[in-house]
């Protein structure tokens, strides 16, 4: 507002319409004091801070198209005849649930679309929020006071699956009805307690009449209303903390530099609103997905080849499908490994990754607050870390899918489930060492940059008949960004005896973890950044070599 | 852990604070690499020249006006094209013409707004980067200890830590109070009993073909082809059809009997005419794959490999232990009967199999 001092105070019955509503909100709501803080708050600029932001749109899309096919949706298993206008299936016996989806997708006007704009933006959803968590991983933008706002994106991630999971269990067709099998017969290897709860979900035995109804109310109700209220939470924290920015000439981890929220940042981000949307309406406009007319209605006693279950599923199913079948019997009883197992390592993959932020921050020791992201090569062993998870995550998902490689790339169907099978153990172990390598050497040519300057591509030749690259010097604002990554001395456990000469007792968790230090921090594991003595010392005058 | 057993020096020094904005940047003799602040705002061509500027202000007004077109195309379309008019569009082949049209409609719809905020965003807002401070999050020593203090004072006005009697009985009806919720679940489904251990087929029940709804023959079931069957008196119109067919579905193969490995196989057989139940022993899926050559089944959802030539052992992927045989033989009238029920749990292990 454009308020100065020597401007008269208007009457309030003068005022314009906005600014009454505001002063009427603003006796009631406080809302004034709310926008102080916010209406112009800075938001920094970089094309992967709107990773999150694709993830929070297709939510706001799946719930309002998610609405509208509540509106169509039958959630019942009662058997019905098919007497819709898609021919094919007419006459068949088919549950309400699929009878109501055909009618979605062939009676109603619209329907087809809305169904698909719905599936769309639920991969696209998982996608998003599978790499919007990377980007924070892999840039350190977990650390503190980011840790919980982690969390909450993770349970974000694992709940997204499974509402994704339970959501296109509803239409009852085949193919996600074998994903329903599959998930029982993973109940049943449960120890003690499997069938119980099996029977109670299934409310008796496989596939009962109950499963879609249940899973409706867990669909629509139960976990999104979880879901909205952590997104929620992930908004505000990320209001709260206010948000990371990487390091550049006047950026500081005590200050944000950017646009604010009035006028820029909401154009921006309501505008990209609106693109995420256009894209996944103009994909369902021409890419079919999940034609469940082509699949047919659910039969326990029928299946389709190549059945797949959506793709952030396929590292459960990669588990499932490699694992050899393992089973143990005893006294009466069936200890069924070759199942159990799988699904005991379908939570510990993904914890593995929740964890994590925690990890670092106890071998660092490091409790100050972090707002300057780290570039992934300055953290070569978090980048090493989480290279080797998503090559782990990798794997699976090849085993997830063993029979499509087989059959597209003319492979043999035993050889992937064995390359699978090792690669679940090698893999992660080399792309760690890999990544690590790599992640060196950019460091080194970073270091590289700094003090000998950037290659300009320009070959003089000396009088004496040399022949050298021409190196240009950066500009300190160059110098600066390569510099400004904080680097960790390695925590040692100290002297073993204290100045009395008594042996002092070191604790294995001390031990453990001045061990880990060293793997971070240690002289194998990053590159001293230049020093100021080392750049005076070439660049005062003997030039370059 | 708590910091104090990292010594200060094992951090990395905090970073050092910039010149300040707009500051005049002089190389700074003592340390080349410290931060010179925020870089001057650049100019953009909209900032300076009004025709630029204009011309932005024409391309976001024509974004916002192609949205409304493609709204108007929308309503259109949703009204005029019948919902099961199909159309070939190069290449997508034959689609459905009013999703195609609503979808594309709808996409350009949002698309444009999008497309014409950000434009707006980028040429025509003020581009000039601000900096705002940043506050510790944690609270000051006087607030912590405020804080502190108020709580002990509730505390202790509570009487709680006094009356023990109170806070435990407070706890421990707290504790039983959610049992009820866990005991209302209990009516979600029946106990399992035996039911796993039964399925519908039973002493002279006919093997009834899935598709052609009628009792088989020795004679119907050639060498090398596969069938599937289901116990007599089971029609899809039945209540409980899904249920009792997602344990009862057979899969029947006839073998030279010379070609059978298995010793109980070749007795539960008639005439090389052998059945297994069709449900996946690993998680349930119905093995609907046969290769003739080699009398292996394949279950297409996790590749598990059973040689029914020889007990249906498993030969690969990750199932545990064999398929069930369904013991058969031949009534008076010549059909194909079942002489019992499966001897052995169908479909996947659970812990009370045994």
């Amino acid at each position: 507002m454009s308020t100065t001092a020597n401007e008269a105070p208007r009457s309030r019955g003068k005022a314009p319409a906005g600014e009454r509503v505001a002063d009427w909100a603003d006796g009631r709501l406080g809302i004034y004091s709310l926008a102080k803080a916010n209406m112009r708050k800075i938001f920094p600029d970089h094309w992967s801070f709107m990773l999150g932001e694709v993830c929070l749109y297709s939510f706001i899309i799946i719930i309002l198209t998610g609405v509208y096919l509540t509106l169509f949706f039958h959630p019942s298993m009662n058997e019905v005849t098919y007497h819709g206008s898609y021919v094919p299936l007419q006459g068949q016996l088919m549950s309400e649930a699929y009878a109501s989806t055909l009618d979605i997708s062939f009676d109603v006007r619209g329907g087809l679309l809305i169904r698909q704009i719905h599936h769309w933006a639920a991969l696209i959803f998982l996608a998003g929020m599978f790499v919007h968590m990377m980007r924070v991983f892999f840039t350190g933008a977990f650390r503190k006071p980011r840790e919980i706002n982690w969390l909450f994106g993770f349970l974000l991630f694992v709940l997204g699956m499974f509402t994704g999971f339970t959501g296109y269990s509803l239409p009852d067709d085949l193919l996600s009805g074998t994903g329903i099998r599959f998930m029982e017969g993973a109940i049943l290897s449960v120890p003690i307690v499997g069938t119980y709860i099996s029977f109670f979900l299934f409310g008796g035995e496989f596939p009962g009449h109950d499963f879609v109804a249940r899973f409706y109310s867990i669909h629509i109700l139960l976990l999104p209303g979880i879901m909205l209220g952590l997104v929620v939470g992930h908004l505000i924290l990320v209001f709260y903390h206010k948000h990371t920015q990487f390091a550049g000439p006047g950026k500081t981890n005590k200050n944000v530099v950017g646009m604010p929220l009035l006028p820029v940042y909401m154009a921006k981000a309501g505008g990209f609103f609106f693109l995420v949307f256009g894209v996944i309406a103009a994909i369902s406009a021409i890419a079919t997905i999940n034609p469940i007319w082509a699949i047919g209605p659910y039969r326990p006693d029928m299946v389709s080849t190549g059945a797949q279950p959506d793709w952030y599923m396929g590292f459960s199913e990669g588990l499932i499908r490699v694992m050899p079948g393992w089973e143990i019997n005893f006294w009466g009883h069936t200890l069924v490994l070759g199942v159990f197992v799988p699904l005991l390592i379908f939570p510990l993959v993904l914890v593995a990754i929740a964890v994590y932020p925690f990890i670092e921050s106890w071998v660092t020791g490091d409790k100050r607050e972090h707002h300057i992201l780290d570039r992934p090569r300055n953290a070569p062993t978090r980048t090493a870390f989480g290279v080797a998870w998503i090559t782990w995550y990798m794997v699976l998902l090849i085993g997830g899918g063993n029979d499509l490689w087989a059959t597209h790339f003319h492979l043999s169907i035993n050889a992937i489930t064995w390359f699978v099978r090792i690669g679940f153990f090698v893999a992660p172990v080399v792309a760690f060492i890999v990544t690590k390598r790599i992640c060196l050497g950019l460091q080194r040519r970073d270091k590289d940059k700094v003090l000998h300057g950037r290659e300009s591509g320009i070959i003089k030749r000396l009088p004496h008949g040399e022949f050298i690259e021409v190196h240009e010097p950066l500009s300190q604002e160059q110098l600066h960004t390569l510099t400004a990554h904080e680097q960790y001395k390695p925590a040692e456990i100290g002297p073993e005896v204290d100045e009395n000469g008594v042996r002092r007792k070191v604790k294995r968790t001390e031990k453990l973890r001045a061990k880990l230090s060293k793997g971070y921090y240690g002289e194998d594991s990053q590159i001293p950044k230049p020093t100021v003595e080392e750049y005076k010392e070439i660049t005062s005058g003997h030039g370059h070599h | 852990m708590s910091s104090q057993d990292i010594p200060e020096e094992n951090l990395p020094a905090e970073q050092d604070a910039p010149h300040g904005h707009g500051s005049v940047r002089t190389a700074d003799e003592q340390n080349p690499f410290a931060d010179p602040g925020l870089p001057p705002h650049e100019h953009r061509i909209q900032d300076t020249d009004e025709r630029a500027a204009k011309r932005s202000e024409r391309t976001v007004a024509l974004l916002f006006t192609l949205s409304m077109l493609a709204t108007v195309g929308f309503i259109a379309s949703f009204v005029t094209i019948p919902v099961d008019k199909s159309v070939y569009i190069f290449p997508l082949g034959h689609i459905s013409a009013l999703n195609f049209a609503l979808g594309m409609t709808l996409g350009v719809a949002l698309f444009a707004i999008g497309a014409g905020a950000v434009h707006w965003a980028r040429t025509l807002m003020s581009d000039e980067e601000v900096a705002d401070e940043r506050h510790p999050i944690e609270a000051d020593p006087e607030t912590r200890a405020k804080v502190h203090a108020d709580f002990k004072q509730g505390a202790k006005e509570s009487v709680i830590g006094r009356r023990k009697l109170i806070r435990n009985t407070m706890l421990g009806a707290l504790t039983l109070v959610p049992l009820s919720g866990v005991v209302l679940l209990r009516d979600l489904g029946p106990l399992p009993g035996t039911k796993l251990r039964h399925t519908l087929w039973s002493k002279g029940k006919l093997l009834v073909n899935m598709n052609t709804h009628e009792p088989l023959r020795p004679s119907d079931v050639a060498v090398g082809s596969l069938t599937f069957a289901m116990p007599e008196g089971l029609e899809e119109h039945d209540e409980e059809f899904m249920t009792e067919i997602a344990k009862a579905a057979l899969m029947i193969i006839r073998l030279e009997p010379e070609a059978i490995k298995d010793k109980r196989e070749l007795e539960w057989s008639h005439e090389g005419i052998v059945a297994y139940s069709k449900i996946c022993t690993h998680v349930g899926c119905p093995i609907s794959l046969y290769e003739q050559q080699t009398h292996h089944a394949l279950c297409p959802c996790h590749q598990s490999t059973f040689d029914l030539a020889d007990g249906a052992r498993v030969i690969f992927g990750p199932a545990g232990h064999a398929l069930p045989q369904l013991r058969i033989g031949v009534n008076d009238e010549g059909y194909l009967e079942a002489l019992g029920d499966f001897e052995e749990p169908v479909g996947p292990a659970f812990w009370e199999r045994g």
